[in-house]
């Protein structure tokens, strides 16, 4: 078994046209080949590296991770004297995938990294959250390296990044009790011990994933007498140093292996990341995104593995004389779980796509950050409803534990809470809503796909995607009749949000379905629900 | 310490299609996707293992087979092996397992000093088994075989446990020694990203029957005594049940039909 190899969808967005532009810009025009034996000397040989690389992780979750997905929910991480210890599988995952050298793999080489550009963290991502979320999330927090590639002092960077690709784990340490969502009001306090030449951290964290990582970064108040977010800076604090405990780990609900832990900080030694007060600012709201599309690819692993759950069963569960999946209304049910998978899918690559043009272009970087809170929302709410779904499918046998739909149900309801509500979601998306720049990417989307050689059925389907942006306009004039800071805009906020994400998702599958025909039945779903969800709102407002 | 793993290019046997057989009654490799051999890669596995406790040992590897059974060695390599060749020539064509032992006990010879040598105990397109225990005669080197764990390692003296039909047998051998491994031994470990990218670039050495200074009689259809006369694919249609009183006369008269009908 390979989760990469046996998902056509995987390979398609890996040798998407813009891939080899992506790893010229990654690559820096390979200016590397020759000097670094592993640096590939141009676009088709770095995506054959891609390829090769995505095949190792395909075959190691499928192998690994997938199978101990089941004991390591049941058995779950464990506080010992102070420390977390993971669960049996989950140990094994991380060395297995620690051994084949995958741990790090955006860094730069020059920090043992791989170089791999953002689409294909992504990709990982959803590969190992289709074998098991709870572990994508230890392992999607190595995304704490770019941060500190991005923002750090070249000290830092040197003293940490090695140390992330031979595994050392990460964690994000954001939330207090009384700072979850607003995060302006974190008080974890920062003193400066100019003595030792650092900082040293007094106070508590809640909700800490992964919370007795290796490193963290903190955020903290290093202004004292500050209230808000100015106050506010970020630091890389090593769990080897000491000074911190773990009081406690929560027993959720779902991604049971993944520890979430509260912590409590004594004098922990800690080093500034950048520049002070620019902590949440700036810092966490770069990692935030990154974050955000790492939500997005669990969800979609997720919404993978659902998809793959109930059609298996369909196949197999006979009823009636036949298997299940010749009734029209179980049809129903997996083709609206394949459309949600595709239509998150499309979107969650074009905004990683646009995340590593970002770094040489700003209408890219602007793009991937309006375009980022949608796959969030999308694919977490995604994810929930093939999770529904997926049960559904099996019938009375679903509701029992025997069956990993189960497991899948419980682990997808973080994802549309967890690194900012899809309420938040819908709060980001508003500005790019007010001044039109959602609009103006369906512009552009709509030129792009007209300029393509169409079928009769894709004609169609451009035709409903101009009727629905005419849908979404009615539904936009209707919220905004008294204006943006009025309630009823508020109010319509999450249908105009849901309406331009199906929209996009629409064009984005349409194009898609130009190269690759099996996209066409997801397209056709995703436009018509674009169609009805302005048309629903319009409804309820009457 | 200088380790040689012997593995080889097998046909995918779980993809097995209608022209798996050419007319002479040999496998048309042309026509098969390729795997690893699976106890190769476990014979990999354990020379990793003495690597791991030994370090400094080097591991090299080598195949015999067509060009493209190079993708063993940028595996094996991917995976911790440090070199490795591809013993490649048609005069090996039709090659049965004295022939091949033959090629492979003078490449290895042709390879220099060595102190191990890891196979696997079969390989999945032939099942005999031969091949290891042959290249160990060749070269007149004490040989375990049916390992299925390391125990031990010394600079003098390997321990292999061994699995056997009923039961496992502890056994020393004073080095150089061939050890053949079994299906029982740990799963090899994965290839490691960064050699995987690595050894994608890297060239692999092929060696001809000239490289390795054979005599030529010995190669190939001519040094093959082995002929298929024809190879049958059977199918067992039957799936009758039979219940017998648990009685000597039954069960002797069960293996008596079941012998009489080469069943068993």
């Amino acid at each position: 078994m390979n989760f990469y190899t046996d998902n056509d969808s995987l390979s398609f967005y890996l040798h998407h046209p813009e891939m080899a532009e992506i790893a010229t810009l990654r690559e820096h025009d390979f200016a590397e080949a020759g000097q670094h034996p592993e640096a590939p000397a141009n676009a088709e040989e770095a995506i054959e590296q891609y390829d090769s690389v995505m095949r190792l992780i395909g075959e190691i979750t499928a192998d690994v991770v997938a199978p101990n997905a089941e004991a390591v929910d049941h058995e779950g991480p464990r506080v010992e004297n102070g420390r977390v210890v993971y669960a049996k599988g989950t140990r094994q995952n991380l060395d297995t995938m620690i051994r084949a050298g995958l741990y790090g793999m955006t860094l730069e080489r020059r920090y043992n990294g791989l170089n791999f550009p953002r689409v294909l963290a992504v990709m990982a991502g959803e590969t190992i959250a289709r074998a098991d979320v709870g572990f994508a999330t230890i392992w999607g927090l190595q995304d704490c390296a770019d941060t500190i590639q991005q923002f750090a002092s070249q000290e830092l960077k040197d003293k940490y990044l090695p140390r992330i690709y031979a595994g050392a784990t990460c964690s994000m340490d954001l939330t207090e009790p009384d700072a979850g969502s607003d995060l302006q009001s974190v008080r974890l306090r920062a003193t400066l011990d100019e003595a030792n030449g650092c900082w040293r951290l007094n106070g508590v964290k809640r909700f800490i994933t992964n919370g007795d990582a290796d490193l963290h970064l903190v955020l903290a108040r290093s202004e004292e007498g500050s209230t808000d977010g100015r106050g506010l800076s970020y630091f890389i604090f090593d769990r080897a140093d000491g000074g911190l405990t773990v009081r406690r780990i929560e027993n959720k609900m779902g991604i049971k292996g993944s520890p979430t832990a509260e912590l409590v900080f004594t004098n922990a030694p800690a080093y500034l990341v950048g520049d002070r007060r620019m902590g949440l600012i700036k810092y966490v709201m770069s990692l935030m995104n990154a974050a955000r599309l790492g939500v997005g690819s669990q969800s979609i692993g997720l919404c993978e593995a659902a998809c793959r759950e109930a059609e298996a069963y369909a196949a197999s569960r006979q009823q009636f004389g036949q298997p299940i999946n010749q009734f029209v209304a179980v049809q129903d049910l997996l083709r609206a779980m394949r459309a949600r998978t595709d239509g998150a899918r499309s979107l969650m690559y074009e905004t990683a796509r646009l995340v590593d043009r970002s770094a040489s272009s700003k209408p890219a970087a602007r793009l991937a950050d309006i375009l980022t809170p949608l796959v969030k929302l999308m694919a977490s709410e995604f994810s929930n409803r093939n999770a529904y779904d997926c049960i559904q499918v099996h019938g009375g046998s679903g509701f029992m534990k025997e069956y990993a739909c189960e497991r899948l149900y419980r682990d997808a309801r973080v994802l549309s809470i967890y690194e900012g509500t899809s309420q938040l979601q819908v709060v980001a998306a508003i500005k790019g809503i007010a001044n039109g720049a959602y609009l103006k990417r369906i512009e552009e989307y709509d030129q792009q796909a007209s300029a393509l050689a169409l079928n009769e059925r894709q004609q169609q389907l451009l035709a409903l995607l101009r009727q629905a942006t005419e849908g979404y306009n009615k539904l936009y004039e209707r919220a905004t009749a008294n204006g943006t800071t009025d309630a009823l805009f508020e109010h319509t906020a999450r249908a105009l949000t849901e309406t331009l994400a199906y929209i996009i998702m629409g064009y984005l599958l349409l194009m898609d379905s130009t190269r690759s025909e099996r996209f066409l039945d997801s397209a056709d779903f995703i436009v018509h629900s674009a169609l009805a969800e302005s048309a629903h709102a319009l409804a309820m407002m009457a | 310490m200088r380790i040689i793993v012997l593995a080889k290019q097998v046909p995918d046997t779980r993809n097995v299609g209608a022209n798996a057989m050419k007319a002479d009654g040999t496998i048309n490799r042309a026509a098969l996707p390729t795997v690893f051999n699976p106890e190769d890669l476990k014979a990999l596995e354990m020379a990793l293992q003495v690597k791991d406790q030994m370090p400094g040992s080097t591991i090299t590897v080598i195949t015999m087979g067509p060009p493209r059974a190079e993708e063993i060695v940028r595996d094996a390599r991917s995976r911790g092996a440090d070199d490795g060749f591809v013993l490649s020539d048609a005069r090996f064509a039709g090659s049965d397992t004295l022939a091949t032992s033959y090629a492979l006990s003078k490449a290895i010879e042709s390879a220099g000093h060595f102190d191990l040598v890891f196979c696997g105990r079969q390989a999945i397109d032939g099942d005999t088994a031969q091949v290891g225990p042959q290249v160990a005669e060749k070269l007149a080197l004490p040989q375990i075989t049916y390992a299925e764990s390391l125990e031990s390692i010394s600079e003098q003296e390997i321990v292999i446990r061994r699995r056997l039909e009923h039961g496992v047998e502890t056994v020393a051998a004073s080095l150089p020694a061939l050890v053949t491994v079994t299906s029982a031994a740990p799963d090899c470990r994965y290839p490691h990203a960064h050699r995987l990218l690595r050894f994608a670039k890297t060239p692999v050495e092929v060696k001809t029957a000239d490289d390795v200074n054979p005599d030529f009689a010995r190669l190939g259809l001519n040094g093959s005594p082995t002929k298929v006369k024809k190879v049958d694919n059977v199918v067992l249609a039957h799936k009758e049940s039979v219940q017998l009183d648990p009685t000597d006369d039954n069960l002797n008269e069960l293996m008596h039909s079941l012998i009489s009908e080469h069943i068993i």
